[in-house]
This record gives structure tokens, sequence and C-alpha cells, in this order.
């Protein structure tokens, strides 16, 4: 898959962002007045940013609002319906505890939970794809919602937890990446079954369509992301989960130290991002005899 | 809507014949064509006359080698050159149309069709991150999704005289290898054809129930037992007369070597 820059930027950006406002929603940290101000403003910067992000890879963004209609069969748009749920509830949340000193708690519990929808539904949006095996797997929803859980507790300095669920989602990248490889030959799609030939013997891409590149070679076969996977792969862990982790757990306690912790991980998710979509293989490619 | 309904009431579609087919490519220049210049936004090209040509076709034909498993009585069987068009299936089971956020994509519940609505379309590309087919394409000029929507501007045109009222692929095609129809009704000429030549799904593991067909190519290697030229061949002159049958006759009886 093309690893489109927009959509990289908005997956990370925003499941931070979700992240954090899910801790802020569950009153962790329990701020008011100006110290919630900030708290909150960065959740915003981080899940809106995401989100309009997001819309830059769109043919036809001015249409943006019309994708809020088919909740019922479409992720996507149940998507965009929870992520602007959780950004109203959690800006009344906000404002009660900045403005008027007072946790309306209840408030806070619905936003924590739609925040966490709109990550779930995000990482649906690829989980659904059958015609990318290594995405179509329960265990894409499960590292989204754990990176977004990591990422989260790191930013609402909740020590603790954040190296628990750090370890926890290091886990689960590290285990779709392995269950992962194999995903698209278990899938059974092959250019056997793509053309139907297989029953007369095995099939090999004799001449493409047409000489020039297309659309769908452009959007669905990228082999850069692949070559250097394994390297790209130690990176990715590194920086996001082993670098945070051993910064809270062996290194004293300081604020500077602490952004350091949170600047490795937003780089090592955002790396691990990149390698999501560029190692992913689609099915069409099988017709163009490349995966 | 972007759900599917639970039924149609046709299942129109295209049966392509992978045996005939000759790799000609007519099919993608008529459907570029026709579809250019009627429904929906055209078709564009980038760089069509530079070095790096592309643009949005909705019919492509592919070529592949396929080398048969050797046998005992074949062991070194021949490949065959196989050219194979591909465009949208119309799957029952339309993985594109339940991914679109914004209801642009649709079945049509009266004859089956999917198409998009391109005043809908935002151009998030999920409908063609869905098809396993690779039949919709994104339109870099206009930025909306294109696809084929099976001619429906022609089948249903009373303005064309009646033979012009099949998709323009079916139309142009010189050697006969598609056919258009209803492949829901087990009757149809077109249904008739997939149950006759064993017409196949393709990527059936993908559940997408696709409504087209694929006629499997015969052997090519295969020649019949009998030598086919060898009727022709046999001597013809039988009861003729007159001095032609004294030659006959006279020459037949002369010893010789390889005689009947």
């Amino acid at each position: 898959m093309h690893p489109a820059p927009s959509v990289i930027i908005f997956t990370t950006l925003s499941g931070l962002g979700f992240g954090l406002l899910f801790f802020l929603g569950l009153g962790m940290p329990d701020v008011t007045g100006w110290t919630a101000f900030w708290f909150f403003v960065i959740g915003y910067v981080l899940a809106v940013g995401g989100l309009i992000s997001s819309t830059f890879h769109l043919g036809h963004p001015e249409r943006a609002i019309k994708a809020f209609s088919q909740w019922r069969s479409s992720w996507l748009s149940r998507e965009g319906i929870c992520a602007v749920a959780a950004l109203l509830v959690m800006a009344l949340f906000g404002a009660g505890l900045v403005f008027f000193n007072s946790t309306w708690q209840p408030l806070g519990y619905l936003g924590a939970l739609l925040s966490l929808a709109t990550v779930f539904t995000t990482s649906m949006i690829y989980a659904q794809m059958k015609t990318i095996p290594r995405w179509n797997m329960p265990w894409t929803p499960a590292k989204f919602l754990t990176l977004s859980l990591a990422g989260g507790a790191l930013l609402a300095g909740q020590v603790t937890l954040a190296v628990i669920l750090l370890v926890i989602s290091g886990g689960i990248t590290a285990a779709t990446w392995a269950i992962g490889d194999g995903a698209f030959a278990r899938s059974g799609t092959d250019m056997e079954t793509a053309t139907g030939l297989g029953r007369i013997g095995k099939v090999k891409a004799f001449e493409p369509p047409h000489t020039g590149t297309n659309y769908l070679l452009r959007e669905f076969v990228h082999v850069v992301g692949r070559k250097h996977s394994q390297k790209l792969r130690i990176i990715a862990g590194t920086l996001a989960f082993v670098i945070p982790v051993f910064i809270l757990l062996v290194l004293p306690f300081s604020h500077v130290l602490a952004l350091v912790a949170i600047l490795s991980h937003i780089a090592g998710v955002a790396c691990a991002r990149w390698l999501f979509f560029a190692e992913a293989e689609h099915v069409v490619g099988l017709y163009y005899g490349k995966r | 809507m972007t759900q599917l309904p639970t039924s149609t009431q046709k299942k129109l579609g295209l049966v392509i014949d992978l045996d005939t087919c000759v790799g000609c490519h007519a099919c993608v220049i008529s459907c570029k064509g026709w579809n250019t210049e009627n429904y929906g936004a055209p078709l564009s090209d980038q760089d069509a006359y530079g070095a790096n040509p592309s643009g949005t076709f909705l019919n492509r034909v592919h070529s592949y080698e396929v080398t048969p498993l050797a046998t005992s009585a074949k062991p070194h069987p021949a490949a065959q050159t196989i050219h194979f068009p591909k465009s949208c299936l119309h799957c029952e089971d339309a993985p594109c149309v339940t991914v679109c956020p914004t209801g642009a994509s649709y079945k049509r519940e009266e004859d089956g069709i999917v198409l998009v609505n391109e005043k809908d379309c935002i151009g998030c590309g999920l409908c063609a991150w869905a098809c396993p087919y690779g039949a919709r394409e994104l339109d870099q000029d206009e930025g909306v999704m294109k696809k084929c929507t099976l001619c429906v501007d022609r089948i249903y045109n009373e303005n064309l005289p009646e033979v012009d009222r099949t998709p323009s692929c079916v139309r142009t095609c010189p050697a006969g290898a598609r056919h258009f129809g209803d492949l829901g009704d087990p009757d149809s000429d077109v249904s008739q054809l997939v149950a006759e030549r064993g017409g196949m799904d393709l990527m059936p593991e993908q559940g997408t129930k696709p409504v087209n067909k694929y006629l499997p190519p015969r052997p090519k290697d295969d020649l019949p037992e009998f030598d086919v030229l060898a009727p022709y061949l046999e001597p013809v002159a039988e009861n003729s007369g007159g001095f032609i049958g004294w030659l006959d006759k006279a020459l037949d009886k002369l010893p010789s070597k390889g005689a009947n």
C-alpha cells in the first residue's frame, strides 16, 4: 500500500490525542484550571490536527460532511461520527474543569468511551479489508487501541500505567508483525485464484495491460517498505517502546526526560505506522504479477 | 445508501470467454471512448504524449502465460498465452459499496449494476482498497472514483438502434469473446453459456460473489486423435463412368508398390 503522509500523520497524532483525551475523561491526571487547559489543548491539537490532515488525501474534501451519513455499513463513516461526538463531549467536560472548576464525571466517562471508540473505528477501517490480508485480523484493532492508550498514558503523565501499556502495546505490535508476515500466503489468494487459470497450471504475468503505470499500481503496489522491513521494525520498536520504558523505569524522573520519552515514542509510532502501510500487500497486485 | 440490496431483480453482467479473446484491446479503447464522453466525469489521462503516460481505464486487458502441470503423457507441456480482460464484476456482495462513507457507491436493486454517484464521492479511495479486482480507479483530474457502469447509458437507451443497446466493449469485440445478459435468469443465453462451458468466478475465496463469469480456455496443444484433413484427402472418384472411370479401373489393375 502507498504510505500516504496525510494518513500516517492522521492515525499517529489522532491516536495519541484520543488516548490522552481518554485518560483526561477518567480524571487521570485530576486537573482543573490552567493545568487542565493545557492538557486539553495538547489533546485537541493532536486529535483535531490529525483529523484535518486526514482530509488532505481526499479528492473532494469540501464534500466531507456527506461522510457522516453511512454509519450503518461504513467504518469510515462511524469513525467520523465517533470523532466529532468525542470532541464535543470532551469539550464540555473540559470546559467544566477549566472554567467552572467542577468535574462533570459522567460526561468524562462518556467522552473517554467515545475517544476509544474513535480509535477502534479507525482501526476497523483497516482490519475489515479482506483484500489486504496483513491487516485483516483482530490484532489490528488490538494494536491501534493499545498504542493509543500507551501514548495517552505517557502524555497524561501516568508513569506506572504507561510502562505497563508500553510493554503490552510493544508485544502486540511485534505479534502483528510476526503474524502479518504469513497472512498473505494463508489467505489462499494467489495468481491462480485471481485469474481462475490455476486449474490449467502455474500462472505467470506475461504482459501488463499498459506500458505505463496506473492508479492501482501507485496506490497498492509498494515494495520499498518491505525491502527494509526488518531494519525499520527494530528502529520503530526501539523508539516507540524500549527507549520510553527505559527512561521511565531506570532513569530518575524529570520533565525533560519525560519529554524525550514522549518524542521518542511518537517518532517510533510514526515509523511503525509508515511500515504498516508500506509493507501491506493488496491482492490486486497479483493481476500484475506483483505483491 | 451503501447497504447492499438483499436481492436484485436482475443480475446484469458480462461473460468473458478466455478461449476466444485474442488480446486486441479493442474493448479497452471502445470503453474509454464511450465512457469518457458519456456517464459522469471524463476518463482523464496524465502526460498522455510524454515519457510517463498514465490514465483512467474501466477495462484493462492483461496477458498471462500458463504452464500446464507435467504429466507422464506430456512431460513437457506447451505453455499457453491467455489474454485476460478485466473490469468491474458487479459483485452480489460488493465490498466496495459497504465501505463507502457518503453513500456515493451503490448497487441497483433493479438490475444489480454497481454505480458511483459522482456528486457524492469525496474521493477517499476506500472502495478501491476494498475491491480485490482493481476495478475502481480514482480519476486524477476529477478526484472522483470511476468504474464500469455496464454502459448503463447504452443498454436502456432507446435513442440507439437495438443492436447497440449492449455495453460498448461487447459491441466492439471482434472475436465475440464478450457476452452481456442477465446472469440471474438460468434460461438466458449467458447463463446457458456459463453452464455449458464451466464458467468460473475470480477469487471466489474473497467472498464477493461476482456476477461476471469467465469461461476457461480450452487446452491448446490437444489435437484430436484423428487427422482433421484426412476426410478431404480420400480418393474422390467413386462409380465414375466414361473415360475417367475406365482409366481409374485400368490403373488400379496395374501392379504397384503400396497399392490399396
